[in-house]
């Protein structure tokens, strides 16, 4: 069969082959990069946060009448509340290890500094290593169930106790692989010394992990996400967290046992709603927006496609009804039923895939729009090119129904309506 | 003229139901995605305080250290409590207002209530004329309770409910953190969305339930949160520990009620920051900004990135449903090529068949207008299902409804446009000809 007959068939319907191949080509650019943006979503909730999630769950409280913390005596007393309350934890039958912690991966609470290579640097300086801290004990680490690539975890020896706004920094630090390999790109990090946050006494690097994510999911933890520092010290104030790791399938029960069991050890304290959370709660907040953002995209691409498959179906099924005494004539003539359905498949993937270059250049478009309005990055042509099979795919299934009512035309009627 | 065409766009609306409810279909759901997204845009870029936000401006200056210093960089978001108290004091403002952010356990003695924190905002006496807060009973506490570091707590209605049920109880004592206070005031249902005064608590549906004089607070060492952003060696501070005076913590409003206070104000900020260099404690030369409520809240782009997109996604979208809605249009009334054909041989002239066609395309807007604001209620309540902190102020609001139709019936009368047009070039002539 050859074009030429559909291309001057189609000029007798400019109106019409303009107007859906325009919504064919809208339809493509809001496609491609709605499902570009559902993409980078997924891509963002399944990075890994470097912790062993499943078991895992946190504990925050604060105490009620208690020192503030600003002089030597008050600290000692919040620190010994501090260990009393571990010690409880850790001798709850169902918890399998639990430590003091500052903040977890998507909790959304951090302590941001920044490392430097020489002493009593501007925290603010540029060329220095943006961190995260999270400040525990000894067993932090483990009961996180962070990977160890060098170096050794804390001893008990390690840890010190201080106020919050204590700025000593600590005499050994483990940091993140991302750290170590920005600030010691060519040598072995164990036992190099960094500066804490413009400090003049070095803290010696005694171990790395593998990966660790920032408490922070926002745009602007971007650049460091992956740069955590872990300190040696249990820090003390009015409130307190602390991270547990529940015996396999035991975590709804040990969940259920830490409000009596803290209310045991000292019932002069707070705990709400939010104070006992499971870590799959912890990150299912943290991505909420991102998941709906992912649904919403995905529901309005499926609408989208349904609406312009309507528009094919409206549109090619009165083109039809319009030529059925054409139709008639070209069955009279000996063209075969299949003959038929080809030609309005092939009119259809004409004006599909003129609609298709036209959305290609759209897509490019609006994906440079959104880069220029909001934290985009630039469309990769595969997304475009699964778009264009998608709409050609669409187009082609749309035409079939009219199509195949046109191949059933008889050729008689081409004698009888004139 | 009007009931018959119209009577004619019924009849030829019936003839063909499918496509008609296609083309009513598209419309709804177009009009519905929009209408949705624009009404959660609408909400969330809303005036926190109309009627007075104009007056209210939010000083900044900037107190860092010399390093990192670039030209034409914003000042720090915030003030220290020093430069606060500073300006505070000078009261060269028609009202002033210096306040921070905090959480503070609440032990409700006698009743049955468990302890619980309840959200907590420092402030001075100004804030609640300024910001125009209704009480419901009592008042706020005096500029000399400010000083005296007075034990007074102003209470919203929502914790006077939960802990008196909504009696009257001004003068009553409350224990906050460990210190007992005297309520003076009850205010009466506020939150002003979003809660523009202090964006770092999350910029919707956030509201205090205590509101304790800055200088008790202070003294009491309760703990604050927020944002506390420091240079040199401010260190930080957290919880009950204060923040240095290296480190921003701070919000400052005042009210200026006429645009040459406002320039006199800018005066003020600037004269205060050469002060504090020739002190030694300022170093960069001045670097001040003085924001209304709008402009504050412009320029921190509190409305979420996603909902931006998810706006954009919608009217995409509807562009994609009109030009669908253009094609079905087109498809149909050319098919009435020969009817057309028939009026116009009979004398009708081609301004009244564009009128008829108009007309029917407008009857497909108004269905499918009512349709979308049927999807756009569907679709609100959808978003309030969701746990987002603005979900629940999404409602549609008189003007929103009325923006749903003057949409629907304008897109779709712009849509039939076209086709209609085309369908009026039919030379009478050749249809009957053909017929």
């Amino acid at each position: 069969m050859t074009l030429h007959p559909i291309i001057a068939a189609l000029r007798k319907h400019k109106a019409g082959v303009v107007l859906i191949s325009l919504q064919i080509a809208l339809t493509l650019a809001i496609v491609c990069n709605a499902i570009f943006i559902i993409g980078q979503r997924i891509e963002r909730i399944n990075r890994p946060t470097g912790l062993d999630e499943s078991n895992l769950f946190m504990v925050g409280q604060q105490w009620v009448n208690v020192p503030s913390g600003d002089d030597p005596a008050g600290v000692e007393k919040l620190d010994s509340m501090l260990k009393e309350d571990l010690v409880a934890l850790r001798g709850l039958p169902d918890v399998a290890a639990a430590a003091p912690i500052n903040s977890l991966p998507l909790l959304n609470n951090s302590w941001n500094g920044s490392l430097a290579l020489k002493p009593g640097t501007e925290v603010k300086k540029e060329g220095n290593t943006r961190s995260t801290y999270y400040f525990g004990d000894e067993q932090t680490l483990s009961t996180l169930g962070l990977h160890l690539v060098a170096g050794r975890a804390f001893n008990a020896g390690d840890v010190q106790h201080h106020g919050f706004r204590d700025q000593s920094a600590p005499a050994g630090v483990i940091v993140t692989q991302a750290i170590a390999d920005k600030m010691f790109p060519q040598h072995d990090a164990v036992g190099k010394p960094i500066y804490v946050d413009g400090s003049t006494t070095p803290s010696t690097i005694v171990g790395v992990v593998e990966r660790m994510q920032v408490p922070s999911t926002g745009s602007w933890a971007n650049d460091f996400a992956w740069n955590s520092t872990l300190e040696p010290v249990r820090l003390n104030a009015n409130f307190s967290r602390y991270v547990l790791r529940a015996k396999p399938g035991r975590l709804q029960a040990a969940m259920h046992s830490i409000p009596s069991t803290l209310y045991a050890v000292n019932p002069l304290r707070v705990l709400d709603d939010d104070s006992v959370k499971s870590y799959a709660d912890i990150r299912a907040e943290a991505y909420r927006a991102d998941v709906g953002m992912a649904i919403l995209m995905g529901v309005v691409c499926l609408i989208l496609l349904a609406v312009t498959a309507a528009g094919i179906v409206g549109l090619t099924s009165f083109w039809v009804g319009q030529r059925q005494r054409q139709i008639g004539v070209r069955r009279a003539l000996g063209a075969r039923k299949v003959d038929i359905l080809h030609y309005f498949q092939l009119e259809n993937l004409l004006i599909a895939g003129g609609g298709a270059v036209v959305g290609l250049l759209l897509a490019l478009g609006l994906n440079r729009l959104l880069m220029q309005h909001f934290e985009m990055q630039r469309l990769p042509v595969i997304y475009v090119l699964l778009g264009i099979v998608l709409v050609l795919l669409l187009g082609q299934c749309a035409v079939f129904v009219p199509a195949r009512r046109a191949s059933n035309v008889p050729p008689v009627t081409a004698t009888r309506s004139v | 003229m009007f009931g018959y065409y119209l009577d004619l766009a019924l009849r030829s609306l019936r003839r063909n139901k499918a496509l008609t409810a296609l083309m009513v279909l598209a419309v709804a759901l177009g009009i519905g995605a929009s209408m949705t997204t624009l009404t959660v845009l609408h909400v969330l870029s809303g005036d926190p305080l109309p009627g007075r936000s104009g007056e209210l401006y939010y000083p900044q200056v900037d107190p860092q250290d010399i390093k990192g210093m670039s030209p034409d960089k914003e000042p720090p978001q915030q003030l220290t409590l020093i430069d606060g108290q500073n300006l505070l004091q000078a009261k060269r403002a028609d009202r002033q207002a210096l306040m921070t952010g905090g959480q503070v356990p609440i032990d409700p003695s006698d009743s049955s209530l468990d302890p619980f924190y309840a959200e907590a905002r420092y402030t001075t006496t100004d804030f609640f004329a300024m910001f125009g807060a209704p009480f419901r009973y009592g008042q706020a506490w005096s500029a000399a309770d400010d000083e005296a570091k007075a034990r007074d707590v102003v209470i919203a209605g929502t914790l006077n409910q939960k802990l008196f049920g909504g009696a009257n109880s001004v003068g009553r004592s409350l224990r906050l953190a460990g210190t007992s206070f005297r309520i003076v005031g009850v205010l009466d249902g506020w939150q002003p969305n979003p809660h523009f005064y202090d964006l770092n608590t999350g910029a919707y549906a956030y509201g205090e339930q205590v509101f304790v004089p800055l200088k008790t607070m202070l003294e009491l060492h309760l703990d604050h949160n927020g944002s506390t952003d420091c240079w040199g060696n401010g260190g930080g501070g957290t919880s009950s520990i204060l923040p240095s005076n290296e480190c921003v913590w701070m919000q400052f409003w005042v009210q200026l009620d006429s645009p040459a206070k406002v320039a006199a104000y800018r005066e003020v900020l600037v004269h205060y920051s050469q002060e504090q260099k020739t002190l030694g404690r300022f170093q960069r030369a001045p670097n001040a900004r003085l924001r209304n409520v709008m402009q504050w809240l412009d320029h921190n782009m509190v409305v979420p990135d996603d909902v931006r997109l998810q706006t954009g996604l919608a009217f995409g979208f509807l562009l994609v449903c009109l030009v669908n809605t253009v094609g079905l249009m087109l498809a149909k009334f050319m098919r009435r090529a020969a009817e057309l054909g028939v009026r116009r041989a009979l004398g009708a002239s081609r301004r009244a068949l564009f009128a008829q066609l108009l007309i029917e395309s407008g009857v497909i807007g108004l269905v499918g207008g009512i349709g979308g604001l049927l999807l756009a209620l569907l679709g609100l309540w959808l978003v309030r299902q969701r746990p987002s902190d603005y979900a629940a102020l999404a409602h549609l609001d008189l003007s929103m409804l009325f923006a749903t139709f003057v949409l629907a019936l304008g897109a779709t009368l712009l849509a039939g446009l076209l086709p209609a047009w085309r369908a009026c070039q039919i030379a009478p002539a050749l249809q009957l000809k053909s017929n």
